[in-house]
């Protein structure tokens, strides 16, 4: 983008809106924005201390699992529900219900299924990512060029063989991009875990420095937290861009 | 190309009449209420080029795909050396009107992509491969991906695939229509030497009445509604012309007004 001739560098909104918060959080206006240098500070102070990386690396493995479960589980169901009409019958009104279905609904009764302990937090993960990855792993599927799947047959695939070296590369593109949009649903799905069903991780630093008013604390982990689910999407972004010269020519 | 085009006139020995590559017996087609095909019956004479040629609605890519064994016929059998047709077999190689290569993978992989389906060691099946490339004259070619190859430059990949599998039949879907003409004349020459040196049987679908007079051992007219054979055309002396030569050639030119003639009541 060019204002008044000048080429602005990528990013040169978030320079203006931390100027805004800079100033906002100078003024004193409300307790609920500190100045956003005071949340750097405390951003380094916090960031190499033990309950923070602590938190941290729960939460991490919370989302890996999650994650993983969602994209070993979601990718496969989408692929088949893509390839035959019986299971696309039978589960799409199940994906698509729980796609926009309230989930966090759903995490006390996970919690008397499943206890309080991380097996909860890991299936809320999973079920806020699954669904979108199934959908688009699914419309990858439909789209794909019948004459591919016919030489597959007529050069001998089994049905295996065809699953996973033509579905699965022919899908790819919106796989990855159902990956990507899940993957960002699965931060959120982790932290509404960790706020609900047992205080751990991320977020029970959110729920003590809520309490105690330390907005400067939140604030910190809340921006380590947005810069995690940003460079997880931007590479996924990335390699959706690699393999998107093919998604035309399918 | 690296194919040596033929200046002499070679002749084709006479195939014994019995001797059939793959012989449709009977076979009907229906999607739901449409008939596609009834009771066709047609022989196609061993390492030799049969032509399908029929307006479109007639049946011959359905034909086509039945004998490849990608589609199931109602009733009626197909035998392929002898031996029933009951679904994709590594006897029958399928070159498609659209290429069909895959786009995530290069050249190579894609030529070989037969062989690796039935378990050939990567280097082995990457041997082969590399000796079709050159064959269709894509050496240099290997490391290149689908995308950035001309329609022309596709074709003869899948031309290669089909090839590098060593299949007895070619099965061929309107092969050349996706190609600009020039390309495509090039093509039909080049497919009269594999004709010649190949020893397979060609089945080649094709709307295209001057295609099939040219590059055909036996041109079987295809009508539709139902579907059905009307006429089975061997050019007898085309074979021993020299390439450049066929275009102007008498006969040729006869085939052509006579197939027009009987084809042009049946376009709208």
């Amino acid at each position: 983008m060019t204002l008044f001739g000048y080429r602005l560098p990528a990013m040169s909104s978030l320079l203006l809106w931390a100027l805004v918060w800079e100033i906002v959080g100078q003024l004193d206006l409300t307790f609920f924005v500190p100045p956003l240098s005071e949340v750097l500070v405390t951003l380094t102070a916090v960031i190499g201390t033990a309950p923070f990386l602590k938190a941290l690396s729960e939460t991490a493995q919370a989302f890996a699992a999650g994650v993983s479960a969602a994209v070993l589980i979601g990718i496969p169901v989408g692929i088949l529900m893509g390839k035959s009409r019986l299971i696309d019958e039978l589960l799409l009104p199940w994906v698509n219900m729980f796609l926009s279905a309230p989930l966090t609904a759903l995490v006390p009764v996970l919690m008397v299924l499943f206890g309080f302990g991380m097996k909860s937090i890991i299936i809320t993960t999973t079920l806020f990512a699954i669904w979108i990855i199934i959908l688009n792993a699914r419309a990858g599927v439909l789209q794909i060029n019948r004459s591919l799947v016919e030489m597959a047959r007529s050069y001998g695939a089994n049905p295996f063989q065809a699953f996973y070296k033509i579905y699965f590369w022919a899908a790819l593109p919106e796989i990855l991009g159902g990956v990507r949009i899940g993957v960002i649903r699965a931060v959120k799905g982790v932290i509404i875990g960790q706020l609900l069903i047992s205080i751990v991780g991320f977020g029970a630093l959110f729920e003590l420095y809520a309490n105690n008013f330390l907005m400067a604390h939140f604030w910190a982990v809340l921006i380590v937290l947005f810069a995690l689910a940003f460079s997880v999407s931007e590479v996924l972004a990335y390699l959706e861009r690699r393999v998107s010269y093919y998604a035309a020519s399918r | 190309m690296v194919m040596p085009q033929i200046k002499e006139a070679v002749n084709v020995p006479d195939m014994p009449q019995s001797d059939n590559a793959v012989v449709v017996r009977g076979v009907s087609k229906t999607y739901g209420e449409v008939e596609a095909l009834r009771d066709m019956s047609l022989e196609f004479p061993r390492g030799q080029l049969t032509s399908l040629l029929g307006p479109s609605g007639c049946g011959k890519t359905t034909l086509l795909k039945i004998i490849a064994g990608l589609l199931k016929p109602n009733s009626g059998e197909i035998e392929v050396n002898g031996k029933p047709v009951k679904g994709p077999g590594p006897d029958r190689a399928f070159v498609f009107q659209d290429f069909a290569l895959m786009p995530w993978a290069n050249v190579l992989r894609n030529v070989a992509f037969g062989l690796e389906l039935r378990g050939v060691a990567t280097s082995e099946r990457e041997a082969i491969a590399e000796k079709y490339i050159a064959e269709v004259g894509l050496a240099g070619f290997e490391k290149s991906y689908p995308h950035q190859l001309s329609g022309g430059m596709r074709q003869r990949v899948g031309l290669a695939r089909a090839l590098s599998v060593d299949a007895d039949v070619l099965l061929m879907d309107e092969p050349f229509s996706a190609v600009d003409e020039q390309t495509r004349r090039k093509f039909q020459e080049d497919l009269l030497n594999l004709v010649q040196h190949e020893n397979k049987t060609f089945i080649f679908v094709t709307h295209s009445i001057e295609e099939a007079v040219y590059v055909s051992d036996q041109i079987a007219i295809l009508l539709p509604r139902p579907s059905r054979v009307s006429e089975i055309i061997r050019p007898t002396d085309l074979r021993h012309k020299n390439v450049d030569n066929i275009r102007r050639d008498p006969e040729y030119l006869d085939i052509v007004d006579s197939i027009w003639a009987s084809l042009r009541s049946y376009v709208e």
